[in-house]
């Protein structure tokens, strides 16, 4: 798959806010004042952010409203409806907070609940396509959600619970990286099953469509970036899980710890751009390449 | 609404025969011309005449070579658009609605004022039958023709999928699966129409008809007998003619 810059903002950003705005909700001692102003405003700067991003890849942005219509079947309705929510019911929960003082805990509870149904939800767009068999399994909401949760540790100073959601992120990631290299295989699909003609021989692409890429292999067709896959690989996983344990657990300053949640946005985003880059797409074979 | 119905009153679609498919290209042609005169946003290009020229299709043809355990390889041509899947997935991850299929012909179509230009439909099929125009940043399907089909402003004849009225081979065949005993019902019976990965559960209206069997290298031909050559060596004038030019400087093949 291509790996759209938006599509890998949107994210890795809106994954940290909303895993922020999670535990800010969650806390039975919330920061009150100029403090829990500081970590709202960060919150709302990544998931807003994030989101805003992801609209750049739309042909009609100015029609993204209507996204929010067809929740029953739809993953990206779902999604859009639980972050819009999210983000009034935390707004209302931050103003008091903010403003007043006073801590709203039950309203807390739902935005966190929602906050987190928005990482899910953006789990499951991929999840859902069988199209993509390195995606289509319930290890991916289980990336998407520890990561979101254990970068919204780290961003709310939740030094102890940050380390541990770090390392189960990173085990859950290896596990999907494992699975994932598998997936396609497993699938069972092939250009014989594309073409219907696997039962005859060999299938192979002699000649494709047109004598330039299209739309779709430019979207669905990305080679190029598997060349320095195993090795951005490692650089991701070294900066998303292994340098903020490290700088975690040597000691704790302010300047370490930002140090880490910094390592940590830096390697969320190398691994993002894996996900997609290293998706292959069931299209991809009827052009006689993955 | 993005939900499936549950059953559509008619199933229309088209039949596409691997066998007489001679990869002429011109139900590509006339797809592209008829869709960007009629019905929706006109089927873009970029760069038509420049480095790397890309355009909107809804329909394009692929070429294949077989390659069985034994035997010579052999090539087929693969016309691809928009198969109406009954379990449309293109349809149910649409967040606008703009995608639906409708109910009383199964057709598969997408609102382009309701689109926002996702992609989501793109990804999730799998054959590759959906493209985003990049001019009008909608996406294009193919519509079997809606504004064709039902046209009463058309000739008879004409009432049907250009691309089926195109091809010069009769290689694509349009109508209704749901009724037996439609044409392209017992086409499908009769030449074991097959599904295109069956296996991810789309459940395809359009159906492919295998290659039939071909000759063999080692098939004898009837005439065979009668064809065996008379004498194995040149004699007379045609012997002395090959030594002839045997002897000539330059040497023989
Ligand atoms: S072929 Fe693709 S676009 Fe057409 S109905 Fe099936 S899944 Fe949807
Ligand atoms: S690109 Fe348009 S039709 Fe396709 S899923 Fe998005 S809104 Fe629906
Ligand atoms: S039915 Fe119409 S829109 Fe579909 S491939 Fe044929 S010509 Fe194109």
């Amino acid at each position: 798959m291509h790996p759209a810059p938006s599509v890998i903002i949107f994210t890795t950003l809106s994954g940290l806010g909303f895993g922020l705005l999670f535990w800010l909700g969650l806390d039975s001692t919330p920061p009150t004042g100029m403090v829990a102003f500081a970590f709202f405003v960060i919150a709302y700067a990544l998931s807003v952010g994030g989101l805003l991003a992801s609209t750049f890849h739309l042909g009609r942005p100015e029609r993204a409203w209507r996204a929010l219509s067809q929740w029953r079947t739809s993953w990206l309705s779902r999604e859009g409806i639980c972050a819009v929510a999210a983000l009034l019911v935390m707004a209302v929960y931050a103003a008091a907070l903010v403003f007043a003082g006073v801590h709203l805990a039950p309203l807390g509870w739902i935005g966190a609940l929602l906050s987190l149904g928005t990482v899910f939800t953006t789990s499951m767009i991929y999840t859902q396509l069988a199209t993509i068999p390195r995606w289509n399994s319930p290890l991916t909401p289980a990336l998407f959600l520890s990561l979101s949760l254990a970068g919204g540790a780290l961003l709310s100073g939740r030094v102890t619970l940050g380390l541990s959601l770090l390392l189960l992120a990173g085990l859950v990631q290896l596990a999907w990286w494992m699975r994932g290299d598998r997936a396609f295989a497993q699938s069972g699909t092939d250009l014989g099953t594309a073409t219907g003609l696997g039962d005859r021989g060999t299938v192979r692409s002699l000649a494709p469509p047109h004598t330039s890429p299209n739309y779709l292999m430019r979207e669905f067709i990305f080679v190029i970036g598997r060349k320095h896959a195993q090795k951005l690989r490692i650089i991701g996983f070294v900066l998303m899980i292994v340098l903020p344990v490290l700088l975690l657990a040597l000691s704790f300053s302010h300047w370490l710890a930002a140090l880490a949640v910094l390592c940590h946005i830096a390697g969320v985003a190398v691994c993002r751009w894996l996900f997609f880059a290293e998706a292959e797409h069931t299209v991809g074979l009827y052009y006689g390449m993955r | 609404m993005t939900d499936l119905p549950a059953q559509t009153t008619r199933k229309l679609g088209l039949v596409i025969d691997l066998d007489t498919c001679v990869g002429c290209h011109a139900c590509v042609i006339s797809c592209k011309g008829w869709n960007t005169e009629n019905y929706g946003a006109p089927l873009s290009d970029q760069r038509p005449y420049g480095d790397e020229p890309m355009g909107t299709f809804l329909n394009r043809i692929h070429s294949y070579e077989v390659q069985p355990d034994t035997g010579p390889a052999q090539t087929i041509h693969f016309p691809k658009s928009c198969l109406h899947c009954e379990n449309a997935p293109c349809v149910t991850v649409c967040p606008t609605g703009a995608s639906y299929k409708r109910s009383e012909d199964g057709i598969v179509l997408v609102n382009e004022d309701h689109c926002i230009g996702c992609g989501l439909c793109a990804w999730a099929c799998p054959y590759g039958a959906r493209e985003l125009d990049q001019a009008e940043g909608v996406m294009k399907k193919c519509t079997l023709c809606v504004d064709r089909i039902y046209n009463e402003n058309l000739p008879e004849e004409d009432r049907e999928p250009a691309c089926v009225r195109t091809c010069p081979a009769g290689a694509r065949h349009f109508g209704d699966f749901a009724d037996p005993n439609s044409a392209v019902s017992q086409l499908v019976e009769k030449r074991g129409g097959i599904d295109l990965m069956p296996e991810l559960g789309t459940a395809p209206v359009n159906k492919y008809l295998p290659p039939r069997a071909k000759d063999r290298w080692d098939d004898e031909s009837l005439l065979a007998p009668l064809l065996t050559p008379v004498a194995k060596e040149p004699s007379g004038f045609l012997s002395w003619l090959d030594k002839a030019l045997d002897k000539l400087p330059g040497g023989s093949a």
